[in-house]
């Protein structure tokens, strides 16, 4: 194989930099693997390891800082069959961090290399996630105060299957990238070089000691027992493979004539666990059936299961405009969270506004018709009475057909479930 | 006729899936969360690519990265997670990286309310990206327009190279309608322009008479580069005053010149009339009912439904303006789109409505305005 590296832009770190022998290094191992330019993709971000994607001849994908492993996820879920290597420094690691666990978690063969020379080359050296807290930086006395990051560790305990720490001027560092870009799921490689420029003008370091702390620091080198497993994009595809079919949106047909003449706002005022939502949905679809135009939005707190539960529902015979209730033809309270919720309604209904009431619920004031009802009377469970009160109206002949529910019920539900709405529906229409 | 009930987020995603979507990442977080829970019913099952980001930065990386592998990708998020994407749709206008970015608003600033509608983020969306280049923001009305606006944005996407803003509103995304969507007429889609042989392969060159590149996917048969550096037209960083001028005014031109070809709107007006109401997104459905009921009480006015906000269709807004001795802009935001209009005003008397508390603006909030 040929050489990969672009020989119109050759590399331009500075003299001594260990960033210059990782650019040698990678293009001797993508050699080693047989890779031709055009199945690589190399993904960089921002600093001096971000010039790495202009110096080889292959795809290349430049971004912001820390964000290259993101670019690289959407890359490889796209284009399985690439090889996707990115490149980023210990300042692409700091910024990046949650990327950088998430990418250990996900396990999609992406070779992530961290050129790691502990500080923040190319703006003036400060301090980075991996300056030791004795590291003299351009960020003063600030370098002394937060731990150095080893992300050997850190990527371990986060799941990666593959994690090795080198050094960028190693004998064996094209051999060790070459493994790392083979192996099928996320590698990790933390290289550790020299940055002459910054790091290394103030603070004494040398090879033999970096090699000395390398061996000291890392017990895991290549794939990490415990932590391998199904790469992330063949684990998707074997899952989604098993993915139903997305339901197709319903088709509900106009069957009869809705008893509404002009436009009818619906409150449905209850609480958590009274299918308030479904009760809404139902009315939609029975007004539906009766050829009508129907909305409907909701009202809940985010605690799901406690608290006020609101539907509301525009029923008209033409295109609902305004979508907000104005002052509401019909109120269905079951609930006395609801009504609390929306208490200021009932001083504006009009006198043939109509409320269908639990009994027991205390109203404000209102001119409008109320029926109460005694739902524990009638064996109507709290679950069922927003359903039963649908009921109530179809027998006042206010805004739906028992024909109009039945159907909206038919499009809800299925099986056992449609017959115990249908008996409720029953237990107040045939009383 | 048969008719489907169904939310604006829903239509979202299915006007997605219909304009050809094969990618989408999204981080949960009312009220565009149904989008993904859509998709994620949707694209996987028919072999696409349906993923959860780490959060919001993670989600349109992702997304970045797999339009420029050569999927139609898009990402659906709110408030505070447009917030997150600003350094990547500034990524997406200069990579020139096709996508589509819906942001169901809700009430702001900050993390403000998650159920509460809004159209705060309209000039967010516009000069939200560091550079200040223009962008397409196409606002939807209704169910509707979310499944017809979403497949135009998609086909901007791709014919322009640009990322496309939905701005809906948690008042459309989470109300769900009756909807006919048998007889949704969806436009033609737009397919990529693949890169000619004979094209030199600089990745950023524009076809000849055009002033778009042709697309040379990552991982192509021909090498690409994408940047989001300031760079030449072979993708390489320049620092050369005129080359980089070039490519600034080339990115301007493209939207802004062509912003005629997707001017979507809706003018209902007479010959007579003196007034104009301007409005957009979910606040034209009660300017819709105001209309009626004014010109019920005598008021000759008109009515601009803008679905195209920004580049701001200008020829648009001024052939209406033309003939009107007052104009009344509404809002879900304390005026924000109401600059535009002043700006094209000229002498016309512009007045503005507005409200930031969560609730819809109604058709009796509007009469009492545009009779004040």
């Amino acid at each position: 194989m040929t050489s990969l590296l672009n020989r119109d832009r050759p590399p331009v770190f500075c003299p001594g930099c260990g960033h210059e022998a990782v650019v040698r290094g990678l293009d001797q191992a993508l050699q080693t693997l047989k890779l031709p330019g055009n199945q690589v993709a190399i993904v960089s971000d921002i600093g001096c390891s971000g010039l790495f994607d202009t110096f080889f001849n292959t795809h290349a994908f430049h971004g912001l800082h820390g964000r290259a492993l993101t670019y690289a996820t959407g890359i490889k879920m796209a284009r399985p069959d690439l090889k996707v290597i990115v490149v980023m420094g210990d300042g692409g690691l700091g910024i990046g961090g949650a990327h950088v666990l998430s990418s250990c978690r996900r396990n999609l063969d992406i070779t992530l290399l961290i050129l790691n020379n502990f500080n923040y080359g190319m703006t003036g050296g400060q301090c980075s996630a991996t300056t030791p807290t004795t590291g003299l930086t351009a960020s003063g006395f600030l370098s002394e105060l937060e731990a150095s990051l080893d992300i050997c560790r850190v990527a371990v305990a986060a799941g990666a299957p593959y994690v090795h720490r080198t050094i960028a001027t190693g004998r064996k560092l094209a051999e060790d990238l070459a493994l790392a870009i083979r192996y099928p799921g996320f590698s990790l490689m933390d290289i550790w070089g020299l940055c002459p420029g910054r790091y290394t003008k103030k603070n004494r370091i040398t090879l033999a000691q970096m090699e000395e702390d390398i061996k000291e620091s890392c017990a895991i080198s290549g794939p990490v027992a415990g932590n391998e497993r199904e790469e992330y994009a063949a684990h998707y595809h074997r899952l989604a493979s098993n993915a139903p079919a997305a339901s197709k949106p319903l088709n509900v047909a106009a069957i009869c004539e809705a008893p509404i003449h002009k436009r009818c706002d619906v409150l449905l005022l209850g609480s958590a666990g009274q299918y308030i939502n479904t009760v809404g949905e139902i009315l939609c679809l029975a007004g539906m059936s009766g050829g009508l135009h129907v909305s409907q939005k909701n009202d809940y707190p985010i605690t799901v299961l406690r608290g006020h539960s609101v539907a509301e529902v525009v029923l008209d015979r033409r295109t609902i405009e305004y979508t907000g209730i104005g002052t509401p033809a019909v109120v269905v309270c079951v609930a006395a969270e609801g009504v609390a919720r929306r208490k200021k309604v009932f001083g504006t209904l009009s006198e043939e506004a109509v409320v269908v009431k639990d009994s027991k619920i205390e109203l404000p004031e209102t001119r409008a018709k109320v029926r109460n009802i005694d739902f524990a009377d009638l064996k109507i469970r709290s679950s069922e009475q927003a359903l039963a009160a649908l009921a109530i109206l179809v027998q006042e002949g206010a805004l739906l057909t028992r024909e109009m529910l039945v159907a909206g019920l038919g499009h809800r539900y299925k099986g056992k479930m449609l017959d115990e709405a249908l008996a409720v529906v029953a237990r107040i229409c045939d009383r | 006729m048969k008719r489907s009930f169904l939310e604006g987020n829903e239509a979202i995603a299915r006007g997605a899936m219909a304009a050809g979507c094969r990618f989408f990442s999204g981080y949960p977080i009312t009220p565009a969360t149904s989008i993904y829970q859509q998709m994620l019913q949707l694209l996987p099952a028919t072999g696409g690519v349906c993923m959860q980001g780490e959060d919001e930065i993670a989600s349109i990386g992702f997304c970045l990265g797999a339009s420029m592998a050569g999927m139609k990708a898009m990402t659906a998020t709110s408030g505070p997670g447009i917030s997150l994407y600003s350094e990547h749709i500034s990524f997406a206008i200069g990579g020139e990286i096709p996508l589509v970015i819906v942001d169901v608003q809700r009430l702001g600033p900050s993390t403000g309310s998650a159920t509460k509608g809004a159209d705060g983020d309209i000039q967010f969306l516009r000069w939200g990206n560091s550079g200040g280049m223009p962008v397409i923001v196409l606002a939807p009305v209704d169910v509707k327009d979310c499944y017809l606006l979403t497949m135009q944005a998609f086909n901007l996407a791709e014919r322009y190279r640009c990322p496309v803003f939905v701005a809906s509103n948690k008042e459309i995304g989470m109300t769900r309608e009756s909807i006919d969507l048998h007889a949704l007429a969806g436009p033609e889609l737009e397919v990529r322009t693949p890169c000619p042989t004979n094209h030199s392969g600089r990745p950023f060159a524009p076809l000849p008479g055009t002033n778009i590149p042709p697309f040379l996917p990552i991982g192509g048969e021909r090498l690409s580069r994408q940047t989001s550096s300031t760079h030449g037209e072979d993708g390489y960083i320049t620092t050369d005053p005129a080359v980089i001028e070039a490519g600034i005014l080339r990115m301007q031109e493209k939207l802004q010149g062509a912003v005629g070809d997707f001017t979507f709107y809706e003018y209902d007006g007479n010959a007579d009339d003196s007034a104009l109401l301007v409005v957009y997104g979910v606040t034209a459905r009660a300017a819709k009912t105001a209309v009626r009921e004014l010109r019920a009480l005598g008021s000759k006015i008109a009515l601009l439904i803008l679905k195209t906000l920004y580049p701001v269709p200008e020829d648009c807004i001024r052939q209406h303006l033309r003939g009107k001795t007052k104009v009344i802009v509404v809002e879900m935001n304390l005026g924000q789109y109401v600059r535009e209009i002043e700006r094209l005003a000229g002498d016309i008397p512009v007045s503005f409505y507005g409200r930031m508390n969560g609730e819809l603006i109604s058709p009796k909030n509007i009469v009492e305005k545009v009779r004040s």
